[in-house]
């Protein structure tokens, strides 16, 4: 019998084919926190088509998609769905906005955003293929093989 | 062209037109930077110079600059007599002397400080260093030294020598010089060579600059901009001294030179260029040192609006 690991939903936003590994991640991007009313359900390293994918799915909440768009500096093959009674009334694939504000801690230790000024890290999109990224303040542009360990 | 209330922060924010314009207004400032003419363009005006780090030669020809020009200066030199060593934020500090002042100029050990002072100061900052980040006023008075000594920039041959990796404003200079169409050649041990983005910027911008290990052939060259190698580089303090005694500048190397030749420094020296070199014409760097007073000057009377 084919079991299904995850229901369903009704009405929400589900993120689908994140790179296997990151949901937790993605989540932490979107600001999702524990104390979240929305029933969350979250799978890892689930089979699909393509190989391995995370999904999360969030219940009675409709993602706006320049916020999702966040995730795709971890999980650039995501897609989001917005659910509504059942159907997928919207299918995007997240794109990378131009400019990343607040999500990545600049490696450079003596970049002025890893001080106690009070601003937030701010990267500028050199490049979307290959991405790469670089620092407005400082200028330095991160190894993206180590992208993840820089999510604020 | 309007440079009225613009931020100096890095040589990229400009244009190969707008850094001909800021050269051309400092051309015409130079008599009064050598105090053969006297000026009162910025009478009235304020200029505030916080550094956080020590200075010679970038604080002094700013305060030269604003008071050649009949301007006033207030400011600190360290910042340990001011509030910053009372845990005051640089955000603070730059709101606190903008209400004192017309235009702010800063340095500051940290990266990207003169970029987050742009965002908070209503008044134009200018960038005198941020750490190992920008320095476009050393660009800036490197090109004007450079165009006044030899006659142009374009298509001659500039080789950069020393440590190309570590310093950040040599990076800039080579973006500058590329965007100018001049020939380079990055002179320097393995270790400290030009990384990779420099040299691919320059390309992209149609200049392929040519890599070498040691100075050998200088026939042909025109500029020998030198740049001190620092001993903390090399974990091998012998290794250091074979490094920076084969990129010595010296009256033997310089035989072959052509006599139009200039050896430039962005100083402090150690001992990257002979004493016994500062007597010949070669030696352009303490003409380079004044010319940072008619290019601060310029760019003083530009962001304040006084000149357009």
């Amino acid at each position: 019998m084919k079991e299904l690991k995850v229901q369903p939903i009704k009405d929400g936003t589900v993120i689908d084919h994140i790179t296997p590994g990151n949901a937790l991640k993605v989540l932490k991007i979107l600001g999702i926190k524990e104390g979240a009313n929305s029933v969350i359900s979250i799978a890892m390293n689930v089979a699909g088509k393509r190989g391995r994918k995370d999904i999360v799915k969030i219940e009675n909440r409709e993602l706006d998609s320049k916020e999702v768009d966040k995730i795709a500096l971890i999980a650039p093959d995501a897609t989001i769905n917005i659910i509504r009674d059942y159907e997928v009334v919207e299918k995007h694939r997240v794109s990378i906005p131009d400019e990343i504000v607040g999500i990545v801690r600049c490696p450079n230790p003596n970049c002025i955003t890893n001080s106690r000024e009070p601003i937030k890290s701010k990267f500028v999109v050199v490049s979307r293929k290959p991405l790469k990224i670089r620092c407005y303040y400082c200028g330095r542009e991160p190894d993206m093989e180590k992208i993840e360990s820089m999510i604020e | 062209m309007n440079f009225k209330g613009r931020d100096i922060v890095s040589i990229r924010d400009f244009t190969k037109e707008e850094i001909i314009h800021i050269l051309n207004v400092a051309e015409k400032m130079f008599p009064i930077a050598k105090g053969e003419e006297k000026s009162e363009l910025l009478h009235g005006y304020i200029m505030a110079s916080l550094f956080f780090e020590p200075s010679t030669r970038t604080r002094l020809s700013f305060e030269a600059a604003m008071k050649r020009l009949g301007g006033s200066v207030i400011g600190f030199a360290q910042p340990g007599t001011t509030s910053v060593m009372k845990g005051e934020t640089l955000a603070d500090t730059i709101r606190t002397a903008e209400s004192y002042c017309d235009v702010i100029v800063m340095r500051h050990p940290m990266e990207g400080s003169a970029r987050m002072a742009a965002e908070f100061a209503s008044v134009p900052i200018i960038n005198g260093g941020d750490g190992a980040g920008h320095h476009p006023t050393q660009c800036l008075l490197d090109l004007f030294t450079i165009r006044k000594e030899i006659g142009s920039i374009e298509g001659k041959k500039i080789a950069l020598v020393g440590d190309l990796k570590y310093g950040r404003t040599v990076h800039s200079l080579a973006y500058a010089l590329a965007l100018f169409k001049a020939e380079m050649i990055f002179i320097a041990p393995e270790q400290l060579q030009m990384p990779k983005e420099v040299v691919d910027e320059c390309m992209k911008l149609g200049v392929e600059p040519e890599i070498a290990n040691d100075i050998t052939n200088i026939e042909d060259i025109d500029v020998l901009y030198v740049t001190r190698i620092q001993k903390e580089r090399f974990p091998d303090p012998e290794e250091y001294n074979k490094v920076a005694g084969s990129y010595r500048i010296d009256m033997n190397l310089l035989k072959n030179a052509k006599d139009e030749l200039i050896v430039m420094h962005p100083l402090p020296r150690v001992d990257e260029i002979s004493p016994e070199v500062d007597k010949t014409k070669h030696a352009a760097y303490f003409r380079q040192t004044f010319n940072g007073v008619p290019v601060r000057m310029a760019l003083l009377a530009l962001v304040l609006g006084v000149v357009k």
